[in-house]
């Protein structure tokens, strides 16, 4: 189906189902321990042996010498697979490092080996008998040095000029120009990358925990050097993932390849502590934000630069996109710049680009209000625009921020702010109120599936789409029963297979408007097919309480089927209504904040976020993400950070003791709101996403309640309080 | 695998004379800190030596009318207990101050104090650490050194004590009873408990080779305000950047000793004399050879804080 016009009615907007706070279908099987993951097939594969990987000891260098010998030996061993081993292996187009490391080695806690042995313990004590002689070589870790031989990345990330930006902010009356600086982070899920692999001849099939099969299909293939056809995944289940499970990682190279020199299957889950630096993270950004505006708050000019650094081939956090797009002003710029560096591989995390952005750009627009003694709500609003900046001509489909801004700002209790920082005071702790804007855009992409329908009447929905935690089982659910008129009970969805249709996959928010947006299309397709083999007009069938409907006729779905049943596949397909219109979704956070007087400890203590992203499907699972989002900002705002050593080359923090998430305590009472939105400019299903638009904003607005707490303006993450200190007032 | 071999012991003297046979043996009561580090290979014993069923999980008083815990006693149990809540509150708040409720419910009162670093080259087995390979150099030093010590440590080593319950202790002027492997028992003063690294870090304290803790004794009760403020930057779950035990009298005398600023709890007794002075002339003496790094610096400042904010609250 192919999505060129703006949707009208369709059956959809009944909303029976769909927009109905459904608990996850998929429920039951998570809190009783029974869904399935994949180092835990031990029903599919009963013999696997196990694999132990070992990571690289040095950052950047050469390994001269390996030996294996002491290890092959070991009890229990049944094979270990190194570089030397492999044979000639291929690279994923996705991946930026080789996922088998030797002898040249370009980050940290690359792999090097799997050592496979019958029992995780055995494989574990073999590893450390691997002996590897390394040639270290020096690299480039620090980005504030490496920053200056920075330059433009290649391949669409160029930089955009719009009017005079230079005589603007010269010529501005009230400016502001300040740097900021977001630390790399981790994803920090809860399941570790994790597979089990298994040979049937030439063919392979993996148990994984990955976001999208599709990509990760082609990336396995391609990496082994076979075709795609006999390469096949499967991920029902995945533990967390924020973008660290997008793409083909070391376990499933590794299982795969320790299955084939086993001659048995193999499992391997990566260990906790190689995490960090064997897989992707978001990356550093050190960023520039000028803007100018007149005396009554008009944004005149507006710039931001980010720099960035990766290993070779790497991209750049694209931390300045959404300040193209959020405020009204004439002359505007951005740049991305890239250095090199020798760390481990940065890529996509929660809201590549816009979460580490918006840190900076939205503690800049609290700077800006109050130099221009302007309440942050209103500065906002004032620079408002409905359309693309860049090109009046091409509006927002839809824009309710100034809505999300208000109504937040009511419910929060925004005009008890004492806008003088410092002023607030609770027995020993300063408060302080912040505010930010959220900003994520809407990404249209193709997806399909395949519906059935049985003589029982029931509906099976097949597609590669998975489900990370974000409840993708049960809005596809929703869709379908909407679709074909029956309860949420007659419907299975199954997921995460590459046999089944190739879907949009979990990544970028994107997942839950494009993969019900194609459960929709093969929906469709299959109503038509019921329409037609009862000899109905399709436009005239009503699909409802388990029959169909035209005229006087009625028939059951289940007779409808027949025997054999019923199938159809399709998909959708976007045609330019993104270049036409953009799309974005929006949000509002508030956040009140208590900082200790005497040693500057930073506690959250109210968090409302109030979001416009199009229909939403399912105002519970869509709340849960919302809430999830924001609190990995507090994460962002006040602790997340791998630690760099700047002379050996890697993240030092590299376990979930060192690298600190938030805890319960941590988290206050958190209520969001969604504004009553419909996008038909989006898709049939006119929803957007929200995973992480939650995210987008979250940190700024803590870090300005800690300004407006404390007077005290940090401008490089995480907020911790030896930053506070010295500026503190006097204990006592 | 790595095999080992597992026994029960049937008495004090008996586990301390099985551990002392071998030397790559370890006692085992509650392994939340053992089992980890086996499972990462920074300890690799070949023999464990089972402590939990020796009953030695009783508190009860002492002759001299403070209170004896028993080296089995399950943090979680010692915080709770009536006696210590009452007496010894610094104690109870600084248990609960640590780790989760999970782990206090396993872990005991001599593994809190045996407990190992935190440092994250320690833990990391692809870097030098004297601690875990004496010669092998200290990362640690020159490296990210946010969470370590800023004073009592060495051109060998920067690690801290994590323990919380240990610099309650510490204040508490609590005594360490141990049985040898012979038989024989000898009580250690806490304060000559840890040791500093110098130059041989991984000489944590005074035990010998074999020697089990059998309990941990507490002097009658001090009195006084008893406060035991822990700084973090999450809310749980953190090992200290600064912890602060202090017993404080109504006269402002009292006594102070700090967690997370070095090797082992930090106390400094002719510091106390400021005290009636206040935050800052107390916190110049205990801190006065203090050497913290770039990373750790702030530490410095935050102890006066900390302090200034728990003499406060001790005047109420």
């Amino acid at each position: 189906m192919k999505f060129d016009t703006p949707a009208t009615t369709n059956p959809i907007d009944r909303l029976a189902v769909v927009g109905k706070p459904t608990p996850r279908i998929d429920g039951p099987l998570k809190t009783t321990g029974t869904a399935p993951y994949a180092y835990e097939r031990h029903d599919a594969v009963p013999d696997a042996a196990y694999g132990y990987v070992v990571g690289s000891a040095i950052a950047k260098g050469r390994i001269v010498a390996m030996d294996i010998a002491d290890a092959k030996a070991a009890p229990g061993v049944l094979a270990v697979v190194t570089a030397d081993t492999a044979g000639k292996l291929g690279k994923g187009e996705k991946n930026t490092a080789t996922l088998l490391g030797g002898p040249g080695i370009e980050h940290y806690h690359q792999a090097i080996a799997l050592v496979v042995a019958e029992s995780f313990e055995q494989a574990r004590a073999a590893a450390r008998l691997v002996r590897v002689t390394y040639d270290r070589a020096d690299g480039a870790f620090d980005l504030a040095q490496a920053r200056d031989g920075a330059t433009k990345p290649e391949g669409g990330k160029s930089d955009s000029d719009v009017g005079d930006f230079a005589g603007a902010f010269a010529a501005a009356p009230v400016r502001l120009d300040a740097t900021y600086t977001t630390p790399d982070q981790t994803h920090a899920m809860m399941e570790p990358h994790a597979t089990v692999a298994a040979w049937d001849g030439d063919r392979l099939t993996v148990w994984l925990s990955n976001q999208m099969i599709a990509w990760t299909t082609g990336d396995l293939a391609r990496t082994l050097d076979m075709p795609k056809e006999k390469v096949r995944l499967i991920s029902p289940f995945v533990g967390g993932g924020f973008g660290g499970k997008l793409f083909l990682r070391a376990d499933t190279v590794l299982a795969a390849l320790g299955a084939r020199a086993a001659g048995r299957p193999v499992k391997v889950a990566l260990q906790r502590p190689l995490m960090m630096n064997n897989t992707t993270h978001r990356p550093a950004t050190i960023q520039r934000i000028r803007i100018g505006a007149e005396r009554d708050g008009t944004i005149t000019a507006i710039a931001h630069e980010s720099w960035s650094g990766n290993l070779p081939g790497g991209d750049p956090e694209t931390a300045v996109d959404q300040t193209k797009l959020l405020y009204a002003g004439a002359n505007r710029l951005t740049a991305l710049r890239l250095a090199r560096l020798d760390l481990p591989e940065g890529n996509a995390m929660r809201a590549p680009g816009e979460a580490p952005g918006l840190m900076a750009l939205e503690i800049a627009m609290d700077e800006m209000a109050e130099k221009l003694g302007l309440d942050p709500v209103d500065f906002r609003i004032l620079n408002d625009t409905q359309v693309d900046p860049a090109q009046p001509d091409r509006p927002f489909s839809q824009r309710q921020l100034v809505e999300c801004l208000r109504r937040g700002a009511d419910r929060f209790g925004w005009a008890k702010r004492v806008p003088t920082p410092g002023r607030s005071r609770d027995g020993r702790w300063l408060t302080g109120l912040g505010v930010a804007a959220a900003f994520r855009n809407n990404l249209l992409t193709k997806s399909a599936a395949r519906v059935r329908l049985d003589k029982r009447g029931g509906v099976t929905v097949e597609t590669d789409m998975t489900d990370i935690g974000t409840g993708s089982y049960t809005i596809i659910a929703q869709t379908a029963a909407e679709m074909m008129g029956v309860g949420l009970d007659r419907v299975t969805v199954r997921l995460g297979d590459s046999s089944f249709p190739a879907s949009a996959g979990s990544g970028g928010q994107w997942g839950a408007n494009n993969s019900t947006a194609g459960v929709y299309a093969a929906c469709v397709k299959l109503r038509e097919a019921v329409a037609g083999k009862l000899g109905f007009n399709s436009a005239d069938a009503v699909f409802a309480d388990g029959e169909v409907r035209a005229g006087n006729r009625s028939v059951p779905l289940a007779q409808a089927a027949g025997d054999d049943g019923l199938a159809a596949e399709d998909g959708i397909e976007y045609g330019d209504l993104d270049k036409r219109y953009q799309q974005s979704t929006f949000g509002a956070h508030f956040v009140e904040v208590g900082v200790d007087a005497a040693t500057a400890e930073i506690r959250v203590r109210r968090m409302l976020a109030v979001c416009a992203a199009g229909r939403i499907l399912n105002p519970l699972s869509a709340r849960s993400q919302v809430i999830g989002a924001m609190t990995m900002g507090v994460g962002a705002a006040l602790m997340e950070e791998l630690a760099v050593d700047k002379r050996a080359g890697f993240f030092v923090n590299h376990d979930l003791a060192g690298y600190e998430v938030p805890v319960h305590a941590d988290i206050p009472h958190q209520e969001v709101i969604f504004l009553d939105e419909t996008d038909p400019i989006s898709s049939p299903m006119k929803a957007k996403g929200v995973g992480e638009l939650g995210l987008c904003g979250v940190g700024a607005a803590i870090a300005n309640a800690v300004y407006n707490a404390t007077g005290v303006r940090v401008r490089d993450y995480p907020v911790t309080l030896d930053k506070l200190l010295d500026r503190m007032p006097a204990v006592g | 695998m790595r095999p080992f071999t597992y026994e029960r012991a049937a008495s004090p003297a008996a586990a301390a004379a099985a551990v002392q046979r071998n030397p790559d043996a370890r006692f085992i009561a509650g392994g939340t800190n053992l089992l980890d580090l086996m499972k990462l290979e920074i300890e690799r014993p070949i023999h464990l030596v089972d402590v939990n069923g020796l009953k030695l999980d009783g508190v009860e008083p002492a002759p001299d009318g403070g209170l004896r815990i028993g080296a089995l006693v399950r943090n979680t149990d010692l915080a709770a207990d009536r006696r210590v809540r009452r007496d010894y509150a610094v104690l109870s708040r600084a248990l609960l101050a640590g780790a989760s409720g999970q782990l206090r419910n396993k872990a005991t009162t001599a593994g809190n104090l045996l407990q190992r670093t935190r440092c994250p080259y320690f833990y990391d087995t692809d870097q030098p650490c004297n601690k875990r390979r004496p010669g092998s150099g200290c990362a640690a030093i020159g490296g990210f050194s946010r969470q370590l010590a800023v004073i009592g440590a060495s051109d060998a080593c920067i690690a801290t004590h994590p323990s919380d319950m240990a610099v309650a202790m510490r204040v508490l002027d609590a005594t360490v009873e141990t049985v040898r492997p012979d038989g024989a028992t000898r009580t250690i003063p806490i304060a000559d408990f840890h040791r500093l690294p110098g130059d041989t870090p991984h000489v944590e304290t005074a035990l010998e080779h074999g020697e089990l803790i059998t309990a941990v004794t507490l002097p009658k009760p001090a009195g006084g305000a008893q406060i035991y403020r822990k700084v973090r930057d999450r809310a749980s779950y953190a090992f200290a950047l600064v912890s602060v035990a202090a017993i404080v009298q109504p006269d402002g005398s009292g006594r102070v000793a700090l967690g997370g600023v070095a090797p082992r709890p930090w106390r400094v007794e002719t510091a106390e004399a400021e005290m009636p002075q206040g935050a800052k002339a107390v916190a110049a003496k205990l801190l006065a050879e203090a050497r913290p790094t770039h990373d750790n610096a702030f530490k410095l400042p935050l102890v006066e804080r900390t302090l200034g904010a728990v003499l406060a609250e001790a005047k109420g």
